[in-house]
C-alpha cells in the first residue's frame, strides 16, 4: 500500500519518443529509467521539466496527477497528504523556495501613476534617465569650503557603495547553490555594475577578484569567516534573519558538503550545517552594536549591512538596527526564497515585504534618521514593475534571489534541500552542477536585469522623473486598488481616485 | 470666497503660470505696480484664480521686526492668533493690510499684518538671530497646522506677501500695491489646473525672508514633501510650490548649503556629467547628490526665489519650463517671458535664456554671500 501518491504524472507520446534516453541522463531525481524506452516513476517526478525541455521530440508532458479527492475546502490535499506524511515520519516537513500560499500579494494591488499635460512625461529612449543609486550611510550634514573661487567639500564625507541599477543578487550560500550557479551571480553583478550578498557559506578563493561586487556575509554559522574573506567585499553583512524563515538559522544538508564546500565553510565533509537560530554573541541591539563595530573594525570601515526578516515589530528594530551604527538595512519579506525551511515557518510567519517598507520607512523618518542610512527591500521581487513599487513604497533598492535562479532555468519546484537540482542550480553533485554553464548562466542574468531596467526606465520616464531618487519613497505616485483603508494607511498610499496631495 | 476646509484637504494644486521678478542691486526702489504691469503682459498665463507679489524694502521703518502678514478665513481665527503671538512675542506694531475694493474681488478673507519679535524669555538661553529665525519658523508652521482658518503668507523682515483669488492686475489693486516701494519685487500669475483657487494657494510661497514663485509641477512633490517634513516643515497649503520655499530655508539656513550649490540640489547634474569633472568637484557633486537627493526637484519647474542676500533664478534639470533674464544697470529682471520684462523695461542691457539648471542669482551690493 502507499498512503502519498505522485504530486505529477510524466506521460510520454511513445509514438513520438525515439528513446533517444535524454529524459533519463537528465532527470536529477530518477523519475525515469530505460527499459527499452523511457519509464517514468510519476513518485519521484517534482514537475522541474528538465526532461521536457531536453526531449528532441516533445514527446513529453508533465501533469498534474488528476488525483480527485472529495471537494473540502478546508481539508485541502495539501493538507490532508501533510499529515500521512507526518503520521509515517513523525519528523518537520521541509520545503525550499518561498512560501506558496495564496496570501494576498500587496503589489498587485498598487497602481502606478504616470503624467498627462500638466507635467509631461520624460522620453527614456532620447533624454538621461539614472538609476544609479549609492548605498550606505549619509551624514547629518556637509561642510563647504570656498578654494580659488570655487566651493568644495571641507572633508569626504561619505563611505558608499555605487550600484548603476537598483538590482543587487539576494544572498543565496554557497552550498545552498553550486558553484557555477554562485559564480554566475558573481559575474553578472561584475557585468551590471551591481552587488550580490555571499549569503553564509563564504566565498571560494578564486572568486575574491570579483569582490569589488560582493558583500560578505557573517551569519549566525560563521562559515566560511576569517579576515581575508572579510576584507575581500565592499562591505559586510551581519544576517540576522531570513525572510523565509525568521527566528531560525540555516540549514544546509549534508549531502550538500562535499570536499570544496567544506573547504569554503571550513566545516567537515558530510556534516549538517545547522546554523543557530540565533547569533550567539547578539541577545539584544547594544550586542549587535558590538559586532556592527567589530566588523567594522576588522574590514577598515567598510560598510555593515544587517539583514532582518520582515516581522511584526520590524519597524523599530529596523530603527534600532540604524542607530547601532548599520549602513544598511536590509529588509526580507515573508515570501522570501530558502535553499531548506520548515513548511511552518517558510509559509506562516513573517509580514510582506510592502508592509515593511512602508512601515520602516515611514518610522525611520517620524524619528529623522531616513536620510541617513539605505533600506534595500527582498522578498520575492517578481518583476520590475515589484521593484519600481518597493521603491516608491521607499527602498533604496532591492534584491533579487529567485528571480536570479529563473533566470538560469529554475522551475520553482520547491525541491532545493535534496540537492537533486537537474538544473544545476541547487546541487552539489558535480554531474548536475556541470550542466550550468556560469557564463551562459550570467548572461540571462544580464539579459534579465537590462530588460527590467528598461522597464524601470519607462515608467519613470512615464512619471517625469529622470533620477531614482525622485521615486524613492514617492508614494504620491502609488495607488491602491481594492485594499482595505487599514492596509493603505500602512501603506501610506491613497485610494485610486484620489488626487494628488 | 472658498475656505479651505471647503476643499479635500488631500489635494494638491499643480498649476501653469507665469512669473515676473525685478531686483537692484543698489536697493534702488520700484513701485509694487512695476510687477503687476509686468506680469498683467502675459495674461494668457494665469486664469484669474491666483496671483501675488512678494516685495522686499517694503517696510523700513520695521527692518528689524519681523513683518508677520496673516490671513484669515474668518475672524474668530484673528482671535485665537493673536492670544497665539502676544504669549511669544512682543508686537510693535499691528494693523490691518491695507486694501481696496475691486470690481471681481467680492469674497476675500481677513489680511492682517504684525511687526513682531520673540520675546527674550520666549528664546530661552539662546538669544541670536539664528535663534530668533528658528523660533519664528516653529510658530509659523505651529499656526499654519494648529489654529483653524488662519495661515502665515509671509514672516520675514522688511518683505511682505500679498496674494489671493484674483488675475494680477486684480490682486495688484485690491492689495494696492501701487502705494509701496521696494528694491526687490516678485510676481506671480497662476493657472490652477484642477481645484477652484484658494487664496493661501497663491504664490509666492514664503519662510522667513524666502519668498518663492513656481511656474511647473513637481513630480517629485511625494518625496520632497516626505522629506522635509521628517525635519518639523508642514505643508499646509495644497501646493507642490509650497515644499520649495521650506526645503530652500532647510537647505541654505539651517543646512548652510551655499547659494551657489542650491542648483546642484534642486536640479542636480546628470550623473555622466559628475563621471567627467575634476576628482575635488566630482566628489562635491557625488555627495550632495547622495545626501539631498530626497531633495531634488524632478519634473519641470522654473522658480524664483526671493532671500535675505537677493534673487535668483532656476530652471529644472532638462528645462522643461521657460525661464529669461535680463540685466539694466544694477536690476536683475527674471520672468517667464521676455515680453514681461520689455514691458517694464525697455530698453535692457542683455537678455538671455539661462540654460537648464543654471542659476540666475543676483545680490544686493554688500550682501554676504
Amino acid at each position: 500500500m502507499r498512503m502519498i501518491q505522485p504530486d505529477f504524472r510524466i506521460v510520454i507520446d511513445q509514438d513520438r519518443c525515439r528513446k533517444c534516453g535524454r529524459c533519463v541522463f537528465n532527470c536529477g531525481f530518477g523519475a525515469l529509467e530505460f527499459k527499452e524506452k523511457p519509464i517514468p516513476s510519476h513518485e519521484k517526478c517534482v514537475g522541474c521539466h528538465r526532461c521536457v525541455s531536453f526531449c528532441p521530440e516533445n514527446a513529453i508532458t508533465v501533469e498534474l496527477n488528476p488525483l480527485a479527492f472529495r471537494p473540502n475546502a478546508h481539508w485541502t490535499p495539501f493538507l490532508i497528504k501533510s499529515i500521512y506524511k507526518q503520521a509515517e515520519s513523525g519528523g518537520i516537513l521541509l520545503t525550499s523556495m518561498g512560501n506558496d500560499k495564496p496570501y494576498p500579494i500587496l503589489n498587485d494591488y498598487l497602481l502606478l501613476d504616470a503624467c498627462q499635460v500638466t507635467n509631461p512625461s520624460i522620453d527614456p529612449l532620447r533624454e538621461p534617465m539614472e538609476l544609479r543609486t549609492y548605498l550606505g550611510r549619509r551624514p547629518e550634514k556637509l561642510e563647504f569650503e570656498k578654494t580659488n573661487g570655487n566651493w568644495r567639500l571641507k572633508a569626504s564625507a561619505l563611505n558608499t557603495v555605487k550600484v548603476e541599477v537598483p538590482i543587487l543578487f539576494a544572498p543565496m550560500s554557497y552550498g545552498s547553490i553550486s558553484y557555477n550557479a554562485f559564480k554566475a551571480l558573481c559575474l553578472a553583478a561584475k557585468e551590471l555594475d551591481t552587488l550580490m550578498y555571499t549569503g553564509e557559506g563564504g566565498l571560494p578563493k578564486e572568486l575574491y577578484p570579483y569582490g569589488d561586487h560582493i558583500i560578505i556575509q557573517v551569519a549566525s554559522g560563521r562559515f566560511g569567516v576569517q579576515p581575508e574573506y572579510l576584507n575581500v567585499g565592499v562591505g559586510t553583512q551581519i544576517k540576522i534573519g531570513q525572510g523565509a524563515k525568521p527566528g531560525i538559522g540555516g540549514h544546509l544538508p549534508g549531502e550538500k558538503i562535499p570536499k570544496h564546500i567544506s573547504e569554503t565553510r571550513m566545516i567537515p565533509e558530510g556534516t549538517d550545517a545547522l546554523s543557530p537560530a540565533p547569533q550567539h554573541d547578539i541577545y539584544s541591539i547594544e550586542d549587535l552594536r558590538m559586532l556592527i563595530y567589530a566588523l567594522k573594525e576588522a574590514t577598515g570601515y567598510k560598510p555593515v549591512c544587517v539583514k532582518i526578516a520582515a516581522v511584526h515589530n520590524v519597524a523599530a528594530i529596523a530603527s534600532g538596527i540604524l542607530r547601532a551604527g548599520a549602513d544598511q538595512v536590509y529588509i526580507d519579506g515573508f515570501r522570501g526564497g530558502t535553499g531548506a525551511a520548515p513548511y511552518i515557518t517558510r509559509d506562516h510567519l513573517g509580514i510582506p515585504i510592502e508592509i515593511a517598507v512602508a512601515v520602516v520607512d515611514q518610522r525611520l523618518r517620524e524619528e529623522g534618521i531616513r536620510h541617513l542610512g539605505t533600506i534595500i527591500a527582498a522578498g520575492s521581487v517578481r518583476c520590475a514593475a515589484d521593484a519600481v513599487k518597493l521603491i516608491a513604497l521607499g527602498a533604496d533598492a532591492v534584491a533579487i534571489g529567485t528571480a536570479a535562479l529563473v533566470s538560469m532555468g529554475c522551475h520553482i519546484c520547491q525541491k532545493c534541500h535534496t540537492g537533486n537540482c537537474s538544473w544545476g542550480i541547487a546541487t552539489q553533485r558535480q554531474e548536475l552542477v556541470r550542466r550550468l554553464d556560469p557564463e551562459w548562466a550570467a548572461e540571462r542574468l544580464v539579459n534579465l536585469v537590462r530588460g527590467w531596467e528598461h522597464e524601470i526606465k519607462d515608467v519613470m520616464g512615464a512619471m517625469g522623473i529622470n533620477a531614482l531618487e525622485s521615486l524613492r519613497g514617492n508614494r504620491e505616485r502609488l495607488r491602491g486598488l481594492g485594499l482595505d483603508s487599514e492596509t493603505l494607511k500602512t501603506l501610506g498610499v491613497k485610494p485610486v481616485g484620489a488626487a494628488m496631495g | 470666497m472658498h475656505n479651505r476646509k471647503d476643499y479635500d484637504w488631500e489635494i494638491r494644486n499643480p498649476s501653469g503660470c507665469g512669473i515676473t521678478s525685478l531686483m537692484s542691486a543698489k536697493k534702488n526702489l520700484f513701485r509694487g505696480n512695476l510687477a503687476v504691469r509686468s506680469l498683467d503682459n502675459m495674461r494668457e498665463r494665469g486664469n484669474g484664480l491666483g496671483a501675488g507679489y512678494a516685495g522686499y524694502g517694503i517696510y523700513p521703518e520695521h527692518r528689524e521686526h519681523y513683518a508677520l502678514h496673516l490671513m484669515y478665513e474668518y475672524e474668530d481665527a484673528r482671535q485665537s492668533t493673536e492670544n497665539f503671538l502676544s504669549q511669544d512675542f512682543k508686537i510693535f506694531d499691528e494693523e490691518p493690510i491695507p486694501t481696496r475694493p475691486v470690481r471681481g474681488i467680492d469674497r476675500a478673507p481677513v489680511f492682517h499684518r504684525y511687526f513682531v519679535l520673540p520675546k527674550e524669555q520666549a528664546l530661552g538661553t539662546n538669544i541670536s538671530e539664528a535663534a530668533a529665525d528658528e523660533f519664528v519658523v516653529s510658530r509659523v508652521t505651529e499656526i499654519n497646522t494648529r489654529i483653524e482658518a488662519a495661515f502665515v503668507v509671509s514672516s520675514g523682515k522688511n518683505m511682505g506677501v500679498f496674494k489671493g483669488v484674483g488675475f494680477p492686475i486684480e490682486i495688484g489693486e485690491f492689495f494696492r500695491l501701487d502705494e509701496y516701494q521696494g528694491y526687490c519685487w516678485i510676481g506671480h500669475s497662476r493657472f490652477p489646473t484642477n481645484t477652484p483657487g484658494w487664496w493661501g494657494g497663491a504664490h509666492p510661497f514664503t519662510m522667513l525672508d524666502t519668498a518663492i514663485v513656481h511656474n511647473g509641477e513637481i513630480s517629485s512633490y511625494g518625496i520632497n514633501r516626505r522629506y522635509i517634513e521628517m525635519f518639523g516643515y508642514r505643508c499646509t497649503m495644497m501646493t507642490d510650490s509650497e515644499a520649495i520655499a521650506y526645503l530652500f530655508d532647510f537647505l541654505h539656513r539651517k543646512q548652510k548649503v551655499p547659494l551657489e550649490l542650491i542648483p546642484a540640489v534642486f536640479s542636480s547634474e546628470f550623473w555622466n556629467n559628475i563621471d567627467r569633472m575634476e576628482e575635488k568637484e566630482k566628489e562635491l557633486h557625488q555627495t550632495i547628490r547622495q545626501v539631498y537627493g530626497s531633495a531634488l526637484l524632478n519634473g519641470p519647474f522654473a522658480i524664483v526665489v526671493g532671500h535675505r542676500e537677493g534673487m535668483f533664478g532656476l530652471s529644472d534639470r532638462v528645462k522643461l519650463r521657460p525661464m529669461i533674464a535680463a540685466r539694466k544697470d544694477d536690476v536683475l529682471y527674471i520672468a517667464s517671458e521676455e515680453a514681461a520684462i520689455r514691458e517694464i523695461c525697455p530698453e535692457v542691457d542683455s537678455v538671455w535664456m539661462p540654460r537648464a539648471g543654471e542659476m540666475v542669482a543676483g545680490f544686493y551690493e554688500g550682501a554676504s554671500q
